[in-house]
């Protein structure tokens, strides 16, 4: 299976070398790539009805279990049909939606990868394989949503995505990470087997909340749902392909994938239910009073996630059959209704409900395949929507605990859904001519192919379920209830209350429909009060927040950064004397056994010397004093070094400070005077300052003359100079040949300073 | 600087200060002096010689060029390591060579030396590299 | 003596930081250089000093004990060429810097471009 990742990064890469010629083409070429895959695992589906599935293990640090694991079972050839699948169409409406921008290369490249990523996801069978591909749907859905990046909403909303998705991914890891270490091990198999001693470990609640906030924000539940609508600033290919099949549901994905591991706790259903309904509520009660056509699709996707995720909280066989099956029915209609809603845009020219109205003379066929589309979003029949809709009202009377509220929130939310598909559906396409900016025709076969096939198969289906049921629902069910289970779909299922829930629904989303759409001034006022009682705007809050931070962290970065050198010196040196001070009253219990003695007086009056010239070296007004007391200072310092047995480095000291001085003298003809910069105060605070460091370094020097930490290694060396390295002078040998290879790095330091000098001062002014 | 004692001079003492970079050179391994010290004698006569006259006749005349000597510097560390690498031995390990002297006694030669040549080299070659880029500006 | 020599490590040292707490770059260079001293010195100082006995041995050695320890010695002498180096590069930095922006003071080093 990993050949099969392998194939598309390398088609996603070959885009950039492709033929000229076969460039305008690209969609088709990966369309047609895309569709192979979704043949061959349409081939796999009796592998996986056999429940035998296919596992392959890369091993690459088993000892401490990172491995590549790919696993195709029921549940992931789910989402990989629907990947490539939609992919497919996908990427054929693309090739005619994309003809008209700059750099489509970037643009498949991303969206192929993408879809690479998601399969990659969907067949991990390792979490932690499964977290990377995770990231990099999102690091590539950023890339998407950001593809006009020449619009600030594009790169904003880019950016909002990646940062919430991205920091669920992060949460998503910590969670594997914990999981892991009570089981040893992040292979989806192993965490099966130990998924008792998970649940009964202390790590269980914290793992599983940090694992749910993962999937939270990838899958856009409230709160974290803010992304979704403004990810609709991608071109709506990535829409569709994003917010229907993909992207969004990776969290679904893994919720399903873990159910057998965390679920079946109060925890995990009571957590994933009520996020899921009221996700599912406020999804749906947003849509209604949006006026873009891709911003209600963007709520009602949000809805439609926040009922995956109640269906799969709610946890029992039937809920999941229905949640399998709802991720079926949503990934047609809603990628076949983004691709409508980009080719009205692309037509006329207008997203805004307002402009809109009366398409249907205009674009018949558009008008059939959107109206198949809204029925299987409102659920009516005979659409595979009405099936999953009856499903789910089914599924949620038998919701524990909490019954009641979530079959009133969720009733409502489909309540809600008729009314928009109606409302998008009426004023789209019927009522008065709308008044749009260009002239409507309905050219454009590639634009159609999608949403035809997706909405044809949603009826297909709807009338014949049991295909789709015993072909890809059952093993599905099977492998995240981990039992072998028999399924019954069917379109009619008979007179019961389930049923006269659904004409309640119906019934009541009718009305709305009709009070909204009648009376204009209703929804202008819901629109107002919403915005009064949701005053509070999560995107809003997120990027305010977010700027906040950004200020406080530029204002702390400025104050600790000031470009200043010598403050930076300041604080280094201040905060060493106040460590090392620190340390020397740590230690202060040593015994002091040297006396204070100034014998050899000339060798006290040469120190004396070279201190004084130091000093005047700081304090003199005249640049050649100044330097004239730095050779003082450093010829003292060699006769110091003559007196006291090292010959060798007197001798380099006088050699490399009479050097020094020439080199001075010579940098100094260019330069200008001396001036006093600082204020008296500012001197006086750093002769303070570097006199606090000066006297803990005396006290550091006294100190090292009486720790004697081990015996001496110049031992060995005085012994064997003469007798194996042939010399007598010991500091020689050691330079030449006992230590030669810091010699040698020493040599290559000064080879390299005169390289700097040559190109610094050779090289012309640029 | 114009001076017409120390142009005189110049000669011998750069001369001189050669002389002695070659004893320190040689002389190092047994008494006080090696490669670093031979290096920087040598450099500071040729910085003597062209305080006392101008900068850019010494430097035209120098028959190699300071990167010439960095070169041969390097080179010769490099070869310095081949003997206990022919040897077998461990990189950089000594490996020594007794030559009989007749009455002066016998004379050890070993990759040591060759060590500090190179070292040496490298010195001269960047300290007049330092001071001639240092000097060279308007 | 020890003492003594102590105390002028920390005078050097606070020449040093002083003088690296200018804002002339030049007086920056001749504080590196009085630091650098100063950790030369500190280093000698630590292994302890021994006046008169250079470490020179011929064949067998019987006073080791007495011996200047040359390591240390080798260490600085290392230390002193290399800060040779340092220095001089920090010169011709100094001197790029004062032929473009012409100034010696290191507050208008704040910013990358002019």
């Amino acid at each position: 299976m990993q050949y099969i990742l392998l194939v598309y990064l390398v088609f996603a890469l070959g885009i950039f070398v492709i033929p000229r010629w076969l460039k305008k083409h690209v969609g088709i070429v990966l369309a047609v790539v895309q569709a192979l895959f979704f043949v061959y695992f349409f081939s796999r589906i009796s592998d996986a009805t056999n429940g035998s599935g296919l596992l392959t293990v890369i091993e690459w640090l088993p000892q401490i279990g990172l491995n590549l694991e790919f696993s195709l079972n029921g549940l992931s050839l789910v989402f990989a049909l629907l990947i490539t699948g939609i992919g497919t169409l996908v990427f054929l409406y693309a090739s005619a939606y994309m003809k008209s921008y700059e750099g489509t290369d970037k643009f498949y490249f991303y969206l192929f990868l993408f879809g690479g990523a998601m399969l990659g996801l969907v067949l991990s069978a390792n979490l932690i394989q499964l977290f990377v591909f995770w990231e990099l749907t999102s690091f590539l859905s950023f890339l998407l949503i950001a593809f006009f990046h020449k619009k600030e909403l594009a790169r904003k909303a880019a950016f909002q995505s990646l940062f919430v998705t991205a920091f669920g991914g992060l949460l998503l890891l910590t969670g594997v990470l914990l999981i892991g270490s009570v089981v040893g091990s992040y292979s989806v198999g192993d965490w099966l087997q130990h998924a008792q001693s998970i649940k009964n470990s202390k790590l269980y609640v914290p793992g599983l909340l940090l694992i749910l906030a993962g999937a939270f924000t990838k899958s856009a539940q409230f709160p974290f749902h803010f992304w979704l609508p403004g990810a609709m600033q991608a071109p709506t290919p990535v829409s569709a392909y994003l917010h229907s099949a993909t992207m969004v549901k990776a969290g679904v994905f893994l919720l399903a994938l873990l159910s057998p591991v965390l679920g079946g706790t109060d925890e995990w259903t009571y957590i994933i239910t009520l996020v899921g309904v009221t996700t599912m509520f406020l999804g749906a009660y947003f849509s209604i009073t949006q006026t873009d056509l891709k911003a209600i699709l963007a709520y009602t996707t949000i809805s439609s996630l926040g009922m995956l995720v109640l269906l799969i909280g709610i946890d029992t066989t039937l809920s999941i059959k229905a949640a399998i099956l709802f991720l079926f029915v949503h990934a047609f209609y809603k990628a076949a209704l983004f691709m409508v809603a980009g080719f009205i845009d692309k037509k006329t020219g207008t997203r805004e409900l307002s402009k809109l109205g009366g398409l249907y003379k205009h674009m018949p066929i558009t008008f059939v395949i959107s109206v198949l589309a809204l029925l299987s979003m409102a659920g009516l029949p005979p659409t595979l929507g009405f099936l999953g809709k009856e499903l789910i009202y089914e599924a949620k009377m038998q919701s524990p605990g909490i019954s009641s509220l979530v079959l009133i929130l969720g009733v409502g939310g489909n309540i809600l859904m008729v009314a928009v598909s109606m409302y998008f559906m009426v004023k789209v396409f019927l009522g008065k001519e709308g008044d749009y900016p260009k002239k409507s025709n309905e050219k454009g076969f590639l634009y159609l192919l999608g949403p035809g096939v997706l909405t044809l198969l949603s009826l297909l289906l709807g009338l014949s379920p049991a295909v789709l049921g015993d072909a890809l629902v059952e093993p599905a069910i099977s492998t995240i209830r981990k039992e072998m289970i028999d399924i019954d779909l069917q379109l009619w299922h008979g007179f019961n209350d389930v049923f006269l829930l659904s004409l309640l629904t119906v019934m009541v989303g009718m009305a709305i429909f009709i009070i909204v759409y009648k009376r204009k001034q209703f929804l202008v006022k819901w629109r107002s009060i919403n915005s009064y009682i949701f005053s509070i705007k999560f995107a809003d809050i997120f990027s305010k927040s977010l700027e906040g931070f950004l200020n406080f962290s530029e204002r702390n970065t400025k104050r600790l950064q000031h470009g200043y050198h010598r403050y930076y010196i300041l604080t280094v040196v201040l905060f060493a004397s106040v460590l090392l001070w620190f340390q020397v009253y740590v230690t202060r219990n040593w015994v002091f056994d040297i006396q204070f003695s100034l014998t050899p007086l000339y060798i006290s009056g040469l120190v004396a010397i070279v201190a004084c010239s130091a000093l005047y070296a700081a304090i003199a007004k005249s640049r050649l004093a100044t330097i004239i007391s730095m050779g003082v200072t450093g010829y003292g310092i060699s006769l110091i070094y003559l007196y006291y047995s090292a010959v060798d480095l007197a001798i380099t000291q006088i050699l490399v400070e009479t050097l020094i001085v020439v080199m001075f003298v010579l940098v100094l003809q260019r330069m200008p005077h001396f001036s006093t910069l600082s204020s008296k105060l500012t001197r006086v605070r750093d002769l303070i300052i570097a006199a606090f460091f000066g006297s803990v370094m005396t006290v550091l020097a006294i100190k090292a003359l009486h720790v004697e930490l081990s015996e001496p290694i110049s031992n060995l060396m005085l012994e064997n100079s003469f007798v194996k390295a042939h010399g007598k002078n010991v500091v020689n040998v050691i330079l030449v040949d006992f230590r030669a290879l810091d010699t040698l790095g020493e040599v290559t330091v000064l080879v390299i300073a005169a390289m700097g000098v040559f190109i610094l001062l050779k090289t012309k002014k640029a | 600087m114009n001076s017409v004692i120390l142009q005189l001079a110049t000669p011998y003492v750069r001369s001189l200060l050669i002389f002695f970079a070659f004893v320190a050179l040689l002389r190092g391994h047994n008494n006080p002096g090696g490669g670093f010290i031979g290096g920087l004698l040598a450099a500071l006569a040729i910085v003597f010689s062209s305080f006392a006259f101008d900068r850019r006749p010494v430097q035209r005349k120098l028959k190699i060029k300071p990167g010439g000597y960095v070169a041969m510097g390097l080179v010769f560390l490099l070869l310095s390591f081949s003997p206990s690498l022919l040897k077998s031995q461990m990189l950089m390990e000594g490996v020594w060579v007794t030559i009989p002297m007749g009455i002066l006694g016998e004379l050890n030669v070993g990759s040591p030396l060759l060590f500090d040549i190179g070292v040496f080299m490298a010195v001269i070659g960047v300290t007049l590299m330092f001071f001639f880029t240092l000097t060279n500006r308007k | 003596m020890e003492i003594l020599l102590a105390l002028l490590v920390g005078v050097l040292y606070t020449t040093g930081i002083y003088m690296v707490l200018r804002r002339s770059i030049l007086k920056f260079i001749i504080g590196i250089i009085f630091i650098g001293n100063a950790t030369n010195l500190i280093v000698f100082l630590a292994s302890g000093i021994v006046a008169g006995e250079p470490a020179f041995v011929d064949g067998s050695v019987q006073n080791a004990s007495q011996m200047a320890d040359p390591l240390p010695q080798a260490f600085v002498l290392t230390s002193v060429v290399i800060s040779f180096g340092l220095v001089v590069f920090a010169l011709a930095l100094k001197l790029k810097f004062f032929e473009i922006t012409g100034t010696d003071d290191l507050d208008q080093l704040k910013k990358t471009d002019n």
